[in-house]
């Protein structure tokens, strides 16, 4: 067992979890989707972007290019969730655009996961 | 993804860890803790105003701007946070300019920029390994001549030399050892630009090892070499090294072909000089003794010359130890008066000062002169940078290792045939030379000549071709005409054809300066020598139909189809009457 393995599926599958966590619910509803969800959602995406720096092989690329996607969709969810909040007074509105966001993020931290297993399976042969 | 940004995402790595880290630590914090507003009312920071506070703080911009004023709670986060987010800005800054100086970045970026700049080169490159005079000679003439070229050298501060010289195309260099295979293929060995490879290292055994390499490698590319023992030209010639420059051994051939047969002697001068140079006087060495100063390797390979030629020599050689020179040698350095006048200086008619020292040699040849002043006087001149001094001195023959050796690879380089050519010259004997020395003068005047050879093939000749194959019959006559005055010559002179026929030996037929009625055939490969400038005439003839057709005929070729459509049907009218 490699601890860094470890730590690096591990972000990669918490990114996922958290993501789904904060999606997961009724879109407007805003006890469903809890702001402190999306901010830890954040930081392990952040985090599990710069476990993937400097892979130099293929698939390191893609799973780069995922983690990008991902970091992308949930910042500019944090920022809608902002400024309908606090500059257009949208109220819970504001909420069904934050949580399609995240849902793109989920895509893309999906497709990071598949990634992951099928690499862990291609080792295995 | 390239290496360097590999090699910096890879480090950079932890450092951004732990600014993530603190940063959402910190901001986690402020959401979490509550503040007391004015009017005693507890209130929690939202992650808007948490994320807006941290950047400032942790930045070290410290707006001070807030909703409320901070609870004791809020304030003891604070600190807690400042130092938190300054160790991690501190060890990611740190990490960035420990970075930027590492070597290995600094090599990586290097060889980076190396490797694109080779792929970018359009033209054909030859690469060079070594950098030194020969090279630098090499390199200034080859981009000259519309060839771009590549250095390897091991010693950064000649690869600084060559970014700070007069030469005016950008030269890819690298800082490796040439005769690693890799950094010879990262240099473009396997790139279809590449016409060739020059070893001219200062080690025998690294020149060897890039002649091994590159004939593994790539079985067509041209091998150019610089050998300075004998052991070491054989062995590079078992392995098919096209060139092997030694330039002790072709130093002592010309002087001794210089005491055989002067107008051979100049034919090879001129014909290998720099194009645009004044032409080299000429020179007759005298039969007689011949003092020889130094028995090194120069020093041998001159006694055996001289003594194959028949002329008499003796040695004067301060450490017969080492040397081993014949026997009735004389002991000494030859600047000292009485070692010459032992050696029997008043018979010498000439003094060769072959010594590894450019100051020994001078004063040789001065205190040789003070005795005798009729003596032909030869010397070997070092270093570069003593030039003028060699200049000044009025010496009969100077010989420079340097420029011999770049003058002889750039002959080969440009005019493969030249070589060819030249040796064919030492089977027609002194009488035909002599004819050639005069011919030579009335074609290119007072300067070096031009020389290049020319495939008569599609790409290099189409006009030719395209004659020949329609029955129109070219003569080596038709090719020195100006092509907008035909009844003026260019200075021009075929020197040799060489035509692939397999009744002759090795299946080549070699036409040395044919007559102007011979005529071309396609395929033949035609030896140019021209005065400067000429060559652009001749081109005109060699790409362009219709400037052929002029100078064949003295017709006028109408260019457009109609009008050639109006004067053919014109001439078949005025045919008929």
């Amino acid at each position: 067992m490699n601890l860094e393995k470890v730590v690096f599926a591990f972000f990669i599958v918490l990114a996922l979890t958290m993501n789904f966590g904060f999606y997961v619910g009724e879109m407007n509803d805003p006890l469903h989707h809890n702001a402190y969800e999306l901010y830890v959602a954040i930081v392990v995406n952040l985090v599990a972007t710069v476990l993937k720096f400097g892979d130099r092989t293929h698939i390191g690329a893609v799973l780069l290019a995922t983690s990008l996607v991902a970091d992308l969709h949930l910042i500019a969810a944090a920022v809608a969730w902002g400024i309908g909040l606090y500059m257009l007074d949208m109220g819970n509105d504001v909420l069904g655009i934050v949580v399609s966001l995240s849902a793109g993020a989920l895509l893309a931290n999906v497709t990071s996961v598949v990634l992951l297993v099928v690499e862990t399976m291609s080792l295995r042969k | 993804m390239t290496k360097v940004t590999s090699l910096i995402l890879r480090r950079m790595r932890i450092p951004l860890l732990v600014l993530i880290a603190s940063y959402s630590i910190s901001i986690l914090g402020f959401v979490m803790i509550p503040g007391v507003d004015e009017n005693g009312q507890r209130w929690h920071m939202n992650f808007f105003d948490a994320v807006y506070f941290v950047s400032y703080m942790a930045t070290t911009i410290g707006f001070g701007e807030l909703p409320h004023p901070f609870s004791a709670a809020q304030r003891m986060w604070t600190t807690v946070t400042i130092y938190l987010s300054v160790v991690g800005w501190v060890y990611a800054i740190g990490s960035i300019l420990s970075l930027v100086q590492n070597s290995l970045l600094k090599r990586a970026i290097e060889e980076g920029q190396f490797t694109r700049s080779v792929k970018k080169l359009s033209d054909k490159f030859y690469i060079i390994c070594g950098y030194g005079e020969t090279a630098h000679l090499l390199v200034y003439s080859l981009n000259n001549r519309g060839f771009r070229t590549v250095v390897i050298d091991n010693d950064s501060d000649r690869i600084d030399e060559l970014s700070m010289s007069d030469i005016p195309q950008f030269v890819p260099a690298l800082v490796a050892d040439a005769s690693n295979s890799n950094i010879l293929i990262e240099a473009g060995l396997f790139n279809e630009k590449c016409a060739g490879v020059v070893a001219l290292t200062d080690s025998d055994h690294v020149n060897l090892k890039i002649a091994i390499t590159c004939r593994l490698l790539k079985k067509t590319v041209n091998v150019i070499c610089r050998a300075e023992s004998l052991d070491t030209e054989a062995n590079m010639r078992s392995f098919r090294t096209d060139y092997i420059v030694n330039p002790f051994e072709s130093f002592a051939s010309r002087l001794a072909m210089a005491l055989h047969s002067p107008s051979s002697y100049l034919i090879n001068q001129w014909l290998t000089g720099v194009p645009g140079t004044r032409l080299l006087e000429p020179v007759s060495p005298p039969r007689g003794l011949w003092l020889l100063c130094g028995f090194g390797r120069f020093g041998k390979a001159v006694h055996r010359f001289l003594t194959f030629e028949g002329v008499k020599t003796r040695i004067i050689e301060s450490n017969h130890k080492l040397t081993r020179p014949p026997e009735g040698s004389i002991k000494g350095r030859g600047t000292e008066a009485v070692t010459l006048r032992n050696a029997g200086i008043a018979d010498a008619v000439g003094i060769v000062a072959g010594t590894d020292n450019d100051t020994n040699n001078l004063s040789i040849i001065y205190t040789a002169k003070e005795q005798q002043q009729e003596l032909f006087t030869v010397a070997r001149q070092n270093h570069g940078g003593n030039e003028k001094l060699f200049q000044n001195a009025s010496l009969d023959i100077v010989m420079e290792r340097s420029d011999i050796i770049a003058h002889e690879i750039l002959s080969v380089i440009l005019a493969p045939l030249l070589a060819t050519f030249l040796h064919q010259t030492k089977t027609h004997g002194e009488a035909w030379s002599c004819e050639l020395v005069s011919r030579l003068i009335a074609v290119v005047g007072e300067t070096t000549p031009d020389t290049w050879g020319v495939e008569i093939n599609e790409d290099e000749a189409p006009a030719i071709v395209s004659a020949i194959a329609q029955g129109d019959p070219v003569s080596v006559g038709n090719l020195n005409k100006n092509h907008l005055n035909r009844e003026e010559n260019l200075n021009v002179m075929v020197l040799m054809i060489s035509r692939i026929d397999s009744e002759y030996e090795h299946g080549v037929h070699y036409i040395t300066l044919p007559a102007d009625e011979f005529l071309l055939q396609t395929g033949d490969q035609v030896l140019f020598c021209a005065r400067e400038g000429a060559r652009d005439e001749i081109d005109w003839i060699l790409n362009n139909r219709n400037v052929l057709h002029y100078v064949q005929t003295g017709e006028q070729v109408s260019e457009g189809w109609i009008w050639r459509a109006l004067s053919g049907r014109w001439r078949v009218a005025s045919a008929d009457e």
